[in-house]
């Protein structure tokens, strides 16, 4: 761990400030990845700037039906909020098959989309990796890639997005808004994460001095036809090897609307407006299941060790959706998958 | 007097754990205490050219930088770096010369006042290194294997044997690397006193640990203590001295000051582990399903500058009856650390191996897999041709199939299903030794009843304080709350390393022969006393129960301890007694178990769940039921990683482990485990040793990963031979 300057922003606009005066500055809330990196100089911050007392940590109805939630709220109680587990269910059961129970107790939703890479070679700074140090090339393509990316890679990273978060934000079309020096904007969540490209350092389009303030959920929910469902290489405390969020609205059994998106296969959450058009007025089955699920593959590729993540991610598609159609959404408590 | 072996007493140290009263290595402190923080080698193999220090020594608070440059004098002898329990060659030595042996060896130690400011300056410290050509991969150079002197002799001639057999099966099966990964970190902390010191430390052997650094510091036996008075696992980490208590004494005598050095989790990857081995198995059979021929040939990693071998092999000389065996045990040398003790060494692995072999054979035979069992079982162990001292091993899987309800197996598999789940049944059988070592221990009874019992010996977490409680209670016929327990320290009564399931019944027997001769002195003391009603009696045939010395048989008389010491004008009786057992090669001593397992598998996704694990074990008498429950819960829970979780990941083309950390080293979590049965089952056992104990430290993992593996092909019809069986194997 490297010496660092810590402040503490008085207000979004002190956050911005301190931001932007110092270039190598980190904005910290719960720290439970940025302490980490920092621990295994991954990120080394030359300053700190303490957010964690800002006033960014209200839930709160929006004029259009919709929800809006403070950066800073705690992952546990978002999670356990009643207008979450009531409005948005999808979102509660990914956030709670995520880490543990002592993690989401400290980890913030800003903070949650600003996680980056678990890829053993960006934690290691002893091996080559893009990510890490820019132009020093992708250690994990010829390397230990079991549960790397199979979506949306590049010639210089395959790693992936560890959150189950926004694979449920990417599903129900949140908003990220943004606070900047030069003002507000908002964006949505699947163009806030970026692809490795060739420029693998850059995780999200959030610009310089910029401060994720909240995140906005549309009105429509998804009460009754959802399910995420996270598979991993023991039953909890590990990440994905392939994750689905799936929202169904259902007219008898024809889709009125589907929403879709995949965890643990590419740099962002993934997701297909392609497929997920292919099963709006089809009827639930699993045929219609499996087109969308390869429509939602499309260009997946494999290296050397994570060739298994394409099937398994088409069948992990079906199933999910298979438990929303039938309104009988996976557990994140049992020990069991549906 | 039996009030508390064989029940379920409560650990006499649970309270202070829980409460935290219990001090672990890295929780002592001392007066001007001083921080290190290790620096690793970040190559396999070569030669440290430079090592830069001037950035790390000037931050403010670094009081030094210990290297290989400017060090205090070590050892210069292999000898002299060689513990108790040293495999054959030349033990690594930190901070020695320029030469890196092993990716993560320690390169230099930061010193400073505060622990932040020395892992800060740590990574000021600069090294540039000459790097060697290395190999790490065990299965690249498997061809490059060295044979070890065999354990066991082979008999018949199994090669032609199995050629000429009626049915054979043969494969090779894969057990990675894997790490222990015990709670609590290594960690020292050295008390400076005006050159004696006294060190805490994170070790199975203080004894050991003490005369090694004395050897290689050049030291007197009364300039060093070393005490571990609770440690929170080791499961073999901690049989050799590991290089944190070097660096801490090392920087003790530089500074002469106290020191305290806590390797990270990452730094204990760079310690020993449970080799990877290549386990090739060849079983020929008769259609009756008798076997005509074993062949069991292992290939095991080590470092380039230790031979560490453990039997892998030979195991179905105390299992199975076979006319016809060879067994073989080569090593791989590579540029890695010297592998170490895991839990069940050797067994562990090799057992894997041999009962997933059984289990393809019996699949070949169209046998039920626990009727092969019987159908070869050995009520002798082959090797020695020698009877046991005892074996319930039958017993152990009628009990184990009666508790699963194995009879209602339908063997094909696939056949059996739960909704989208397929269902499997598999088992497999464990066997580990009972050894017994020399022990002494120290009693010291007080006039106010009270006795307090002490030896070097170590309570990795095991039970040991509690099980020396029990049995010390019972010889002397106190109350449990009457008892101390002083363990683990090195100026105590000789006790070796605990491991190998040894300590219980070592330790046991010792506090009985201390026990005995207190009671002679009583009774003597007794006896003299005037007016005694014990004047007659026969001093070897007394009992002491609730706080009396009482003559045994008809006429039976009393008197009170307490009485007997006030007469003789003592406040104490002290004994302290070495106990030895009698060399007997008369008989085999082994434990034995036969494991059940149920597993689900998601027919469509491959998830892999434990749902019921049924382990039957005969070991003797069992000490304390409770502590010996939960030690192979622990044992199945470690056998379910094995299986299915477990495995040390090194990315050869840097020569480096990729999952140094207990996020990404896969371990089960809660929702792994669901339903354990642990049956005990009764073994009387006479002949092995005065309270017919064995030891259970090990026996609960042998034959766990494989009854797993076995249920998986049940349930699949998939044979994964390459562990641990990830749902990415059975989707291939």
């Amino acid at each position: 761990m490297n010496n660092f300057d810590y402040s503490r922003a008085s207000d979004v606009a002190d956050a911005i400030r301190l931001l932007t005066a110092d270039p190598g500055a980190k904005l910290i809330a719960g720290g439970t990845n940025l302490i980490d990196l920092m621990k295994e100089n991954v990120e080394r911050p030359s300053r700190l700037i303490d957010i964690s007392r800002l006033p960014l940590r209200a839930i709160e109805e929006t004029a259009g039906g919709g929800l809006r939630i403070g950066a800073l709220v705690p992952n546990s109680d978002l999670a356990y909020h009643p207008f979450i587990e009531q409005r948005y269910p999808l979102l509660a059961s990914a956030i709670l098959a995520g880490a543990s129970a002592q993690l989401r107790n400290m980890a913030s939703v800003g903070g949650n989309l600003m996680q980056r890479t678990r890829c053993a070679y960006f934690y290691d700074t002893t091996t080559p990796c893009s990510k890490r140090s820019p132009g020093t090339g992708c250690s994990a393509m010829d390397g230990l890639n079991r549960n790397h990316a199979i979506l949306g890679t590049s010639q210089f990273c395959i790693a992936t997005n560890p959150s189950d978060m926004s694979v449920a934000l990417a599903a129900l079309g949140a908003l990220v808004h943004i606070a900047g020096p030069s003002g507000q904007r908002s964006i949505a969540l699947t163009d806030f994460h970026r692809l490795p490209g060739d420029k693998p350092h850059l995780d999200t389009n959030l610009g310089s001095g910029e401060i994720i303030t909240a995140i906005e959920l549309p009105p429509q929910t998804f009460v009754r036809n959802y399910s995420y469902l996270k598979i991993r290489d023991r039953l909890s405390y590990a990440f994905a090897l392939v994750s689905v969020a799936a929202a169904l609205e259902l007219e008898g059994n024809a889709i009125s609307e589907a929403r879709l998106a995949l965890g643990g296969v590419a740099h962002k959450p993934w997701r297909s407006l392609e497929a997920e058009a292919a099963l709006r007025g089809k009827a639930a089955t699993p045929d219609h299941f499996g087109h969308a699920a390869d429509l939602l593959l499309q260009g997946a590729t494999a290296g050397s060790h994570n060739g298994f993540k394409i099937e398994l991610a088409r069948r992990a598609i079906v199933r999910t959706l298979m438990q929303a159609a039938s309104a009988t959404p996976q557990s994140q408590a049992h020990k069991k998958i549906a | 007097m039996n009030a508390y072996v064989g029940t379920a007493t409560s650990r006499v140290d649970g309270r202070a754990k829980v409460t935290g009263a219990a001090k672990y290595a890295g929780e002592f402190s001392a007066n001007g205490l001083v921080h290190g923080f290790v620096v690793e080698a970040s190559i396999p193999r070569g030669r440290i050219v430079r090592i830069d220090t001037d950035e790390a020594l000037k931050v403010a608070g670094v009081l030094d930088v210990l290297t290989h440059a400017n060090r205090p004098p070590l050892a210069d002898k292999d000898d002299a770096w060689k513990d108790e329990v040293a495999p054959e060659g030349s033990p690594f030595r930190p901070l020695y010369d320029d030469r890196i042996k092993f990716n993560g060896q320690p390169i230099a130690l930061v010193l400073a006042e505060e622990w932040e400011t020395a892992k800060f300056a740590a990574t000021l410290v600069r090294i540039d290194y000459e790097q060697d050509e290395f190999v790490t991969d065990l299965e690249a150079e498997r061809g490059s294997a060295n044979e070890m002197d065999k354990p066991h002799k082979p008999r018949g001639d199994a090669k032609a044997a199995l050629a000429a057999t009626g049915l054979r099966h043969e494969a090779d099966y894969l057990l990675p690397t894997e790490h222990h990964n015990p709670m609590e970190l290594f960690a020292t902390t050295t008390v400076w006193d005006d050159g004696r010191l006294t060190v805490y430390d994170k070790t199975q052997g203080v004894q050991n640990v003490q005369k090694y650094l004395c050897s290689v510091f050049g030291k007197k036996p009364d300039e060093i203590r070393v005490l571990s008075p609770y440690v929170g696992g080791a499961f073999g980490s901690g049989l050799r001295p590991q290089y944190q208590v070097v660096l801490a004494t090392m920087a003790s005598l530089a500074l002469k000051r106290s020191v305290r050095v806590v390797l990270t989790r990452q730094q204990m990857y760079g310690l020993g582990y449970r080799p990877m081995t290549i386990e090739r198995v060849a079983l020929g059979a008769g259609p009756d399903g008798t076997l005509d021929a074993i062949t069991h040939e292992a290939i095991a990693m080590t470092s380039r500058y230790e031979d560490f071998s453990r039997n892998d092999t030979g195991w179905a000389e105390q299992l199975y009856k076979s006319p016809n065996t060879y067994f073989s045990h080569k090593l791989v040398d590579l540029d890695v650390a010297t592998p170490c003790d895991m839990r069940a060494p050797g067994a562990a692995t090799g057992v894997c191996a041999l009962e997933c072999a059984m289990d393809e054979l019996a699949v070949a035979l169209k046998l039920d897999p626990l009727e092969l069992r019987l159908k070869c079982y050995s009520d002798r162990d082959q090797s020695e041709d020698l009877p046991y001292t005892s074996k319930q091993l039958r017993e152990c899987y009628a009990r184990g199939a009666e508790a699963f309800g194995w009879s209602r197996r339908d063997p094909t598999p696939r056949s059996m299903r739960d909704g989208k789940e397929l269902v499997g049944w598999g088992m497999a059988t464990g066997v580990w030794e009972a050894l017994q070592m020399p022990v002494a221990v120290r009693i010291v009874l007080t006039a106010n009843g009270h006795a307090e019992v002490s030896c070097a010996a170590s309570d990795i977490g095991t039970g040991t304080y509690t099980i020396v409680a029990q049995v010390a209670a019972d010889a002397l016929g106190l109350p449990i709350e009457n008892i101390s327990v002083r363990l683990a320290d090195s100026t105590l009564p000789q006790a070796p390393v605990e491991g190998g399931s040894w300590m219980a019944a070592s330790s046991a027997h010792a506090v009985l022969a201390a026990a005995e001769d207190i009671r002679q002195e009583l009774a003597r003391l007794a006896k003299a006393m005037p007016d005694s009603p014990l004047a007659d009696i026969d001093t070897h045939n007394v009992t002491l129960a609730n706080g009396m010395i009482a003559s045994n048989g008809k006429n039976a008389a009393a008197v009170s301890i307490a009485d007997v010491m006030r007469h003789s004008n003592l406040e104490r009786i002290e004994k302290e007694k070495l106990n030895e057992f009698a060399e007997d090669k008369s008989h085999a001593r082994n434990t034995h178990s036969a494991v059940f397992a149920e597993v689900t598998v998601d027919e469509e996704l491959g998830v892999i769940r434990v749902t019921r694990v049924v382990s039957a074990v005969a070991a003797g008498r069992i000490l304390n039921t409770k502590t010996g429950r939960s030690q192979i819960m622990g044992s199945v829970v470690w056998g379910i990683g094995m299986a299915l979780h477990e495995e040390t990941q090194m990315d050869h083309r840097f020569g480096r482990i990729m999952n140094a950390n207990i996020a990404e080293y896969h371990i089960p979590v809660n929702a792994d485990i669901h339903d354990i049965n642990v049956i005990f089952v009764d073994e009387p056992d006479e002949r092995i040793n005065k309270l017919g104990i064995k030891g259970l430290g090990e026996i609960g993992i042998v034959g766990v990963p494989a009854a797993i593996a076995n249920a998986v092909y049940h349930a699949t019809g998939k044979r994964i031979r390459r562990f641990p069986i990830t749902l990415d194997k059975l989707l291939e």
